[in-house]
Parts: C-alpha cells; sequence; structure tokens
C-alpha cells in the first residue's frame, strides 16, 4: 500500500514543526525518516498514522485521505511503534499482544481462536513466544519493544509506522530489532537517530530540518560529508563497503 | 493473570456475582435494628411480587419492603455506579487516583444543595436532590469547558477537576458560614458525609435504571478502554475513536455519579479502592473487570450500610465513615497480596 503526505504542515503554538513535506513510500519499501532532535520527524509520524491532522495539505492512503477513513479501517492498513510507549497496568506480555486485534474485534466478531492464532505468531516473530506470561513491568526495554512490534503485527497492517524504536535499547538489540522489522515483508516507515543504521536497513532516507524536507533518495545519495555538516553539524568521512552500502565515521570536532 | 481470573468466564463471573447480590439483598434487609428472620423477608418479597399470600406480620412485611428493601437497592446502585465511574475514569485518565468525584461532581452537588437548602434557591419548587443534582451537572460543564480549552489529555482534566473542585467547595463553605446556623450546619455535614436514610422505592425507580444504562454502555466500551492502557495515541493508532470514548464514558460516568451524590450525598473511598481491589483480583481486562467492580462495590455498599446501622446501638453511622474504615484494611490485604505475589 501507498502512504503519501502531500504538502503537509503543522504548527504549535504559532510555531511551525512541520512545514510543506511532500513524500510518498511505496509498496514493499523500507523509508528512513533522519534529522537533528526538533527538525520535526515525529511530528511527521504523527501526521502519517493520522494521529494528529495537519493543518494544510493531507495524507493519502492509496490515494484516499486518511482524515476520510474510519480509525478502526485505519488501525488495519496503518500500525505505529513509539519510543518508549508505557503502561503502570499489570499485564502480562501476551496480554499487550491481544492488543493488536482490538481494530478487528466487536459485539458480532468476538475474541476467536484464529486471534490467538495470530497473537501466537506475533509473539513467535518477535521471539517472545516463550516470555508471554511474564507480567510487563518484569521485562527490560528490548523484550518491551519487541513486543510493541508483535502488537502491532497483530494488528496485520500493510504498513509499519515506527518512531525511534531502538531508543534506549543497547546495539545488539537495535540492530536485532530493525532485522527484525526489515524480515516482516511490509511497508516500513521508521524515524531513526542513528545514520550508520538508517544506511543499513533503509532503501530510502528522507533527511528533515528544521520542519522541511531537505531531500530524499538511496543512503549512498543521500548520505554526503556535505550533507552531514550542513544539516547534523558534524564531520564524518563516508566510506562504502564492498555492496555500494556507505558507513559514517565521525570525526572529533576540533576547536 | 489470578487464579479466579482463569476460572470464571465474564458470563460466568457475572451470574455469581448476581447471586452474591442478591444474598447482600437479602442480608440488607434483614438484620437491622430490629431483626427479622431470613425466611420472613423472602416471604415479605413474595408477598409483595407476586401476591403469595404468606401469613407474616403486617409490621415486618412493611418494615422489609418499604425501607430496608428499597434502601438496600439503593446501596447497591451508588456502589455499583461509582466503582463503575471509578474503574472507567482510572482507565481512561491513566490515574491511579481518579475517582468519580474528580471533575467536581460531589463538589458541585453539595454547593447546590445548600444553595437550595440554606438560600432558598428555586424558591420552594427545588428539592434538595434536585438542587444538588443541577449543581453537580453544572460543575462537571464548567469542569469539561475548562480542561477541553485547557489542551488534551488527561493531565487537563485533573487539573480543571481539581480547579473546579476547590471553587465550588469554597462556595459551599462560604454559603455555609453566611447562612447556616449550627444545627442546618450539622446537618448538611451529615448528608456530606452520605446517607442512605429516606430513600424509597420512587427513588429506585431512579437509580437502578441510570446504573444499568451505564453498566451497559460500559461493557460495549471494554474492549476500547482496555486499549488506553499505553495511553490515548496508542489506543487510537489500535483503531479506537479516542474523542468519542472519551466523552462517552466520561458523560456516562458523569450522570450516573451525579443521580447517586445528589440522592445520597457524596460516599468516598468505594469509587477509589472499589476499581483497584477488583483489577488486584481478576487482572486488567475491562470485560471481566467491569462486572466486577459494578457488582463488587454493589455487594460492599450494602454491606457497609447494614454495618452503618448496627455498629452503634441506636445510632446510625455516616455511611462514608463506614466504607473506609472497612475498605482500607481490606485494601491493605489486598496490596500486601499483590506484593507477596511478584
Amino acid at each position: 500500500m501507498r502512504l503519501e503526505a502531500r504538502n503537509v504542515s503543522w504548527k504549535a503554538g504559532g510555531l511551525a514543526i512541520v512545514e510543506e513535506i511532500s513524500i510518498a513510500v511505496e509498496t514493499g519499501e523500507f523509508l528512513g525518516i533522519i534529522g537533528p532532535n526538533g527538525s520535526g520527524k515525529s511530528t511527521l509520524m504523527g501526521l502519517l498514522a493520522g494521529l494528529i491532522r495537519p493543518k494544510r495539505g493531507e495524507v493519502l492512503l492509496e490515494e484516499k485521505p486518511i482524515a476520510a477513513i474510519d480509525r478502526r479501517q485505519l488501525a488495519r492498513h496503518l500500525a505505529l511503534v513509539e519510543q518508549l510507549s508505557d503502561t503502570t497496568e499489570r499485564m502480562s506480555a501476551r496480554q499487550v499482544v491481544e492488543l493488536g486485534r482490538t481494530t478487528y474485534l466487536s459485539l458480532q466478531s468476538p475474541w476467536s481462536g484464529e486471534d490467538d492464532h495470530i497473537v501466537g505468531q506475533a509473539l513467535g516473530a518477535v521471539d517472545m513466544a516463550d516470555k508471554q506470561d511474564r507480567l510487563w513491568h518484569t521485562l527490560s526495554g528490548g523484550e518491551r519493544q519487541r513486543l510493541h512490534i508483535a502488537r502491532a503485527l497483530a494488528q496485520q497492517p500493510d504498513i509499519l509506522l515506527l518512531d525511534e524504536p531502538t531508543n534506549h535499547l543497547d546495539i545488539s538489540h537495535q540492530l536485532g530489532l530493525l532485522d527484525l522489522v526489515c524480515r516482516q515483508n511490509l511497508t516500513v516507515v521508521a524515524a531513526l537517530h542513528d545514520l550508520n543504521h538508517a544506511a543499513m536497513f533503509c532503501d530510502r532516507l528522507a533527511v528533515l530540518s528544521q520542519g522541511r524536507l531537505v531531500t530524499v533518495g538511496a543512503p549512498e545519495e543521500v548520505l554526503t560529508a556535505d550533507l552531514l555538516s550542513k544539516v547534523f553539524s558534524v564531520t564524518a568521512s563516508v566510506e562504502r563497503n564492498d555492496e555500494g552500502k556507505v558507513h559514517l565515521r565521525y570525526e572529533r570536532s576540533r576547536g | 493473570m489470578s487464579a479466579i481470573a482463569r476460572i470464571l468466564t465474564p458470563t460466568g463471573a457475572t451470574l455469581v456475582a448476581l447471586v452474591l447480590v442478591v444474598i447482600a439483598l437479602w442480608f440488607g434487609a434483614a438484620i437491622g435494628e430490629t431483626s427479622i428472620p431470613f425466611d420472613v423477608v423472602a416471604k415479605a418479597v413474595a408477598n409483595r411480587l407476586w401476591a403469595a399470600g404468606y401469613p407474616i406480620a403486617a409490621i415486618d412485611e412493611g418494615i422489609v419492603w418499604s425501607y430496608r428493601l428499597s434502601r438496600a437497592v439503593v446501596a447497591a446502585c451508588c456502589g455499583a455506579s461509582l466503582a463503575l465511574s471509578g474503574l472507567v475514569l482510572q482507565s481512561l485518565l491513566r490515574n491511579p487516583l481518579a475517582d468519580p468525584y474528580i471533575m467536581g461532581i460531589s463538589a458541585g452537588a453539595s454547593t447546590g444543595a445548600v444553595a437550595v437548602v440554606l438560600l432558598g434557591f428555586g424558591a420552594g419548587f427545588l428539592s434538595l436532590p434536585l438542587g444538588a443534582f443541577l449543581g453537580a451537572v453544572l460543575a462537571f460543564l464548567l469542569v469539561s469547558l475548562l480542561a477541553s480549552r485547557a489542551g488534551k489529555g488527561s493531565a487537563a482534566i485533573i487539573l480543571a477537576g481539581v480547579a473546579g473542585s476547590q471553587l465550588f467547595n469554597a462556595l459551599t463553605s462560604f454559603i455555609v458560614t453566611k447562612s447556616a446556623n449550627a444545627e442546618q450546619a450539622r446537618g448538611i455535614m451529615f448528608w456530606l458525609l452520605g446517607n442512605l436514610s429516606g430513600v424509597r422505592w420512587p427513588d429506585v425507580w431512579l437509580c437502578l435504571p441510570v446504573t444499568l444504562l451505564g453498566l451497559i454502555v460500559c461493557l460495549l466500551h471494554a474492549r476500547s478502554l482496555d486499549a488506553f492502557a499505553f495511553g490515548t495515541r496508542s489506543a487510537a493508532s489500535l483503531g479506537v475513536s479516542v474523542g468519542r470514548v472519551y466523552c462517552t464514558s466520561i458523560a456516562v460516568s458523569a450522570v450516573m455519579t451525579a443521580t447517586l451524590v445528589s440522592l445520597v450525598g457524596s460516599i468516598g473511598f468505594v469509587g477509589l479502592v472499589v476499581p483497584h481491589a477488583a483489577r488486584l483480583l481478576v487482572g486488567t481486562r475491562h470485560n471481566r473487570l467491569i462486572p466486577v467492580a459494578t457488582f463488587g462495590g454493589a455487594i460492599f455498599m450494602i454491606l457497609c450500610d447494614v454495618l452503618s446501622r448496627v455498629l452503634l446501638k441506636g445510632q446510625v453511622l455516616p455511611i462514608g465513615v463506614v466504607t473506609a474504615l472497612i475498605g482500607a484494611p481490606v485494601f491493605a490485604v489486598l496490596l500486601l497480596e499483590r506484593r507477596a505475589k511478584v
């Protein structure tokens, strides 16, 4: 499924957070959104997920404005994983994943064996099946984030939206989580902090700066020393491996 | 999930709870200053419901039917409504300290009541309950308006509720200080702490439909309420119409609370603690939590009302005192047990 933002703008307290951004993610693609803190990544994710309404412009799912799509229907196409989403409820791991089925349940279609099956598969996909009875507050950050992914998978979406999903995870869990997402064969939009991870996993990268889209393209086209200096204010040399994938080597700032 | 939650399906839990409520009502009608045997209670009810014609003393039948049973049913509705409102507000606002009065309803009701009784608002056309109801609704609307203007989210609602409650509590104190003599002030204090004496069948026909309606609406929203576990953004991305669920659920709990407060005063503790007790017993799923909290609240309140009548000979304790005196230790035990289970 194709998700497109067309000239979207969003303001908070008179301050433009996202300005005139147009971007589309194609079916099966992994689109990374990168940019420094405060560049509007999270707001753009919120707009794409339909959680906030653009002040101007619109977001389209298969050419249909998502503002016109029923929340329930939308949740069957788009699933969102946020950074550090927490609860004080004493829920088991499995119960958290079961929430993903909310959109399919109603009086006419109550919880069924099929729902159990889908939840079981989602738990298996993130390698948490053996911990399904553990209580949420006894799980580590990495395990919790994997459960959020499983919950999103249980929504059986076409498109997965990830808002800085690897924050606060150690390096092996960061790589593991992104690898896990890649293996699901879904269309993915992810706001990412680590540029090397973005280069490693994404098909295309969109670079935001001060609420505007600077450029969008394949990682090896986008990530240049010039852009890193201008947008991220860092000095880095860009290296390429044998497969043509880029890798950034940051340099210590002097002075 | 606790053992109880595993054994009981939602339907099973509801049936068990209904039976327990009937038993509690039976107790409520039998026990009081003059004890009436359980079989006499059953016969009195049978006589009234389908003219069974059991030969029992007319005075016993009168006490059971006209005083105690109506009182016990109102107590049950009251406990159920307060527990249900507390549960819904705690889940929606994701705040364990939320209770049915968080939107200023009890403060508004007290202002309405003293305005009618002491200032003579409504020139005799408004009764105390109606004045209290209007005060509660007014306070609720003001708090809702403030909350919606102050931005979205639970913090705005809670803070608007604090502001509204303080304002109306101050107004009540102001009116009482300015206009009441000692006798009136004592009467109002007593009413504010909760008082079930004087409720009759017409009150039942007001409370019971409101409580049942509230229960049905909440049950229909059970899945949506589950989805709020990780906050409103998460609920929205799970497919819940957050605005609609917020408005319906909060309005329903406000109507339930305002109705009950205007009849029996603001009984504390039940709406705050029964939902937590229900969570400790059956976990976090609202299709189980809603029936357990509702019926648990009903049973708890009937028993507290019985105790309020028998604890001090020849004197009725304010029921709010009993709910807290009994409820706090029970809740403490549940908390300690939960710690042991981790």
